[in-house]
């Protein structure tokens, strides 16, 4: 129920995020100078704190994502599963989160 | 699922998972080929996404979160945004924000693919 709710808060994120990718993509297509006043954006630490966010969204909604595609075809419904694959998507996600900061 | 679920389509339904599908696929991709790139620098993304084998992932990558996207923002507007006309209104923002969306992506893209 909760997890409901949060795969459509961040697949909203995501949305927004979205609208960075497209920004960052047109001003890659511009120009060297264009493309470095927003990798300055987005490296600066208001910058960096969203991009975590928008990745924490990313894994959560993926991880989520594949949770729901497995209750589609008729598999995990029972309660015992619903819990476990619940906090296997909010480990695995908080996870991946983590291993992504730490390679870049 | 809400009683307004039923108002939408299977084909609603199918695309959503079909996309869903996809972005496993190519949300992994990107991901991984950003962190495999080291240099996130102008020069070094330029050269990486000119090439082929990387402008064809990155084009079916943008279009598929941008359709995959607007069928989402369309399910929580219909699931939280009442009243016809403010619903109608937004539904129809939603599609027009999404095109535009995947205009500009584009327009970027087949300039960078392009080497414009």
């Amino acid at each position: 129920m909760t997890l409901s709710i949060l795969h459509r808060m961040t697949g909203v994120a995501l949305s927004v995020g979205l609208i960075i990718l497209a920004i960052w993509l047109t001003a890659l297509s511009s120009s060297a100078q264009a493309y470095g006043q927003v990798t300055a954006l987005l490296g600066s630490f208001v910058g960096r704190l969203l991009l975590m966010a928008f990745s924490f969204a990313f894994f959560f909604h993926l991880c989520n994502g594949i949770r729901h595609l497995f209750w589609d075809v008729g598999k995990g419904f029972e309660m015992r599963q619903v819990t476990a694959s619940a906090w296997t998507v909010v480990g695995a996600s908080l996870a991946l989160t983590l291993w992504l900061w730490l390679t870049l | 699922m809400s009683e307004r679920s039923s108002h939408r389509g299977s084909g609603h339904w199918w695309a959503q998972r079909l996309t869903a599908v996809a972005l496993i696929i190519l949300g992994l991709w990107f991901l991984m080929s950003i962190l495999l790139l080291q240099d996130l620098g102008f020069d070094a993304v330029s050269v990486w996404l000119a090439r082929p084998s990387n402008i064809i992932p990155m084009i079916l990558t943008f279009a598929t979160l941008v359709y995959h996207s607007q069928l989402g923002v369309q399910v929580v507007i219909e699931d939280y945004v009442h009243g016809p006309t403010i619903q109608v209104f937004s539904l129809r923002a939603n599609v027009l924000g999404h095109v535009l969306l995947a205009a500009a992506g584009m327009l970027a893209l087949v300039k960078i693919g392009f080497g414009l």
